[in-house]
């Protein structure tokens, strides 16, 4: 019996639940035509199909989760597992094809000794699906009728299914945080296990970034995990090479949306550029690494630098740079169009020049909204990864040179993670504790775009 | 057709507006309004919501040139000069006709700076010292010098509603205008602050024409020498204050200053 065929009987039954409940209500107001019901005859139905489909769903979801366990434990007690290795891979793997044959995945085992156990998963998969079934039903039934019972001309129907619904919102909005908490939780495990391999210290100061995923995990040689130079390369590539392109342009095309632009012109120009936000960071990172890259060594090497690399920071920076100007211009258009018409109209009615107000009244009282643009920009540019995996490289240089080539964390975290050392090597725990850092960084960034974009808010109510 | 009484003292006309025509696009706003702005006086603009009165302020600064749908028929002379004259700097226009905002509007900027902007923009102080003065003797014109003095780096949306329209007043003054456009300067303002702006419109009436648009009946009677009366985009009766509210020529004035509509 898949899920989706509970689902949707179990949605079902909460339709029968749903018009049985509010033909039940309309009964109450027929019999005392007098009276008033406490609620509307469909909210006694939504009363009643909640009490039907959730705890029948909710049920399904615990289900889902134990019945592979069941099914398992009844397989081991049948005779025919009694000749199964007792441990190991290979134990697993004869489990597994025999459940795959059982379900229907696959046309026959491999390794014959697991044919005997087909059978016996079978029918156990078999039982257990039956069990479920029942137990979904028995459970909405049970649901339906405590639910129908409880149905009076008084009952505060509405009231209490606008709590359902309330706690079903809050849940919906807990899922978010708790995503992130897990996040933050299972970094902190695995860049805990890294720190006790390798020293802080090492690690944040160190200026030598070089692991060796084949070494010896016991000697773990913590003078290779320094990680500034990876931080030097992120923050040159993304705070700094980036910034420099994407600030000017970013705040000149907003100036000229919000205050020079004929409506026609914005209606144009405003999608066109946010199109540029849309486009997949993979799709710039061919860009960079096959126009931009080639293009700038050539330049390099015509004006005589002649050990001008192929994969330079430069490239990637450029074209980090363009990906985030719909960023800085958005955030910069709004904040301008936010500032009061009167601003505008007191400078201009004093005699300043268009280009006046714009410098000493528009920007400065839009800063704030601005400053809150370009932090949210270089979030998202220092944790960009494709453009930079693509175009800078994976040498670790501390150089500031923008046509070195250069790496940065995130470019780190993929070579590390999908490496070939073993997973508690600490070269490939080195990825959370990268992770982690730039996790925190960037939060911090956030963090204070949020609060001068607040700050920002309540500066005109 | 507008009436205009005949007996109106031979003043100097500051400002001379012939024949304004202004249209939003295709709706007529104001239709053939033509009107002398006497120096050193207060004229006062009445008339119901909707009426042109404000449209009609705006064409003499051209802040109408800031709505692009809106476009200006007629002449209108400053000194004799046409300011709608294409070769006129519309900036040097506004430095000689300011204008006070019906809500105020001060810049989130120092009290200082917000005064000190005009005369920045238009070069008008060669240092620090200079600036200062310009800054203190706008202030003290407007009547606000002795409740800032002490804190004139805080921000001038800090101060209080009167106390800001007060300060933009100031504004306006620092730029030494000829002229002082005022749109509803107290619709958002308490009687009490109200009561300050017209004891202030008062001081600087003999040293500016000032031109004030006014919801306010009374106001008008208590802060003007000259009264227009505006009706669905014409100018209907202009004359001496005095005679407006005792003694209107025509029937709608009368209807609209004895409350009868508007």
């Amino acid at each position: 019996m898949s899920p989706s065929i509970l689902l949707l009987l179990a949605l079902a039954l909460g339709l029968a639940g749903w018009l049985a409940a509010r033909a039940r209500a309309w009964t109450f107001k027929r019999a005392q035509p007098g009276v008033r019901l406490a609620a509307l005859p469909s909210y006694h139905g939504w009363y009643v199909a909640l009490w039907i489909v959730i705890p029948a769903v909710l049920f399904a979801l615990v289900w889902s989760i134990l019945s592979p366990n069941l099914v398992l434990q009844s397989v081991l007690a049948s005779p025919a597992a009694a000749d199964l290795p007792t441990f190991g891979l290979q134990r697993q793997t004869m489990l597994a094809e025999a459940r795959n044959v059982a379900l229907g995945n696959s046309p026959a085992v491999f390794n014959p000794a697991a044919a005997d156990l087909v059978e016996p998963f079978r029918s156990a998969l078999n039982f257990y699906s039956w069990i479920g079934l029942a137990a979904t039903l028995v459970i909405a039934f049970l649901g339906g009728a405590w639910s129908f019972l409880r149905l009076r001309p008084d009952f505060t129907a509405r009231t209490r299914v606008e709590k359902m619904v309330m706690t079903i919102l809050l849940l919906a909005s807990l899922v978010a945080i708790l995503t992130t908490i897990g996040i933050v939780a299972s970094l902190v495990f695995e860049t805990v296990r890294f720190f006790g391999m390798v020293s802080p210290i090492d690690f944040l100061f160190g200026t030598q970034w070089n692991p060796d995923p084949m070494s010896n995990p016991l000697n773990p040689q913590g003078d290779r995990y320094g990680a500034i130079p990876l931080f030097w390369g992120t923050i040159f590539i993304g705070a700094i090479i980036a910034m420099i392109v994407a600030i000017p342009l970013g705040l000149m095309s907003a100036i000229y949306l919000t205050q020079y632009a004929d409506p026609r012109v914005r209606a144009w120009v405003k999608p066109a550029l946010e199109v540029l936000a849309g486009v997949p960071t993979v799709v710039y990172g061919y860009f960079a690494a096959l126009t931009i890259a080639p293009g700038i060594r050539d330049i390099a090497v015509s004006l005589g630098v002649s050990n001008a690399s192929s994969e330079s920071a430069l490239a990637a920076g450029l074209v980090m740079g363009v990906m985030i100007i719909p960023f800085v211009s958005s955030m910069a258009d709004d904040s301008i169009a936010a500032v009061p018409g009167a601003m505008r109209d007191g400078s201009l009615a004093m005699g300043a020049t268009s280009s006046e107000t714009i410098r000493k009244v528009m920007i400065p009282a839009a800063l704030p909204g601005i400053v809150a643009g370009v932090m949210l920009a270089v979030s998202r540019a220092i944790g960009e990864t494709m453009i930079v995996v693509m175009a800078a490289s994976t040498a670790a240089n501390l150089s500031a040179n923008p046509l070195d080539s250069m790496t940065t964390v995130t470019v780190q975290i993929v070579a590390m993670l999908t490496g070939e050392g073993s997973f508690d090597h600490p070269a490939t725990l080195s990825a959370f504790a990268l992770g982690f850092v730039l996790f925190l960084v960037t939060l911090g960034l956030n963090f204070i775009a949020l609060r001068v974009v607040k700050r920002f808010r309540e500066a005109y109510e | 057709m507008t009436v205009v009484h005949d007996n109106l003292e031979a003043t100097e006309a500051k400002m001379r507006a012939h024949d304004v025509n202004v249209f939003y696009g295709s709706k007529q706003a104001i239709d053939s309004v033509s009107i002398d702005i006497p120096q050193k006086y207060v004229t006062a603009f009445i008339g119901p919501s909707g009426c042109g009165k404000s449209t009609f302020l705006r064409c003499l600064n051209r802040m109408n040139d800031t709505i692009p749908a809106a476009r200006v028929e007629g002449d209108i002379t400053l000194d004799g000069e046409n300011i709608y004259n294409p070769k006129l700097d519309v900036v040097q226009l506004r430095a000689r006709v300011g204008m006070v905002f019906q809500k105020p509007n001060p810049f989130p900027k120092s009290i200082y700076e917000n005064i000190a902007y005009g005369p920045k923009i238009h070069g008008f102080a060669e240092g620090k010292d200079e600036l200062d003065a310009i800054v203190e003797k706008s202030l003290r014109r407007a009547g606000l010098w002795e409740e800032v003095k002490d804190r004139l780096t805080d921000s001038g949306t800090a101060l209080s509603g009167g106390q800001q329209q007060r300060l933009c007043i100031a504004r306006a003054i620092a730029v030494d205008p000829e002229v002082i456009l005022m749109d509803e300067p107290c619709s958002a303002l308490d009687p009490i602050a109200t009561a300050k702006i017209e004891e202030l419109i008062a001081d600087l009436s003999g040293r500016y024409a000032i031109v004030i648009v006014t919801h306010s009946m009374q106001q008008a009677a208590r802060v003007s020498q000259r009264t227009a009366f505006f009706h669905l985009g014409k100018m209907v009766e202009y004359g001496r204050t005095s005679d407006i509210f005792t003694n209107p020529l025509e029937q709608r004035t009368q209807d609209y200053i004895t409350g009868r509509y508007g």
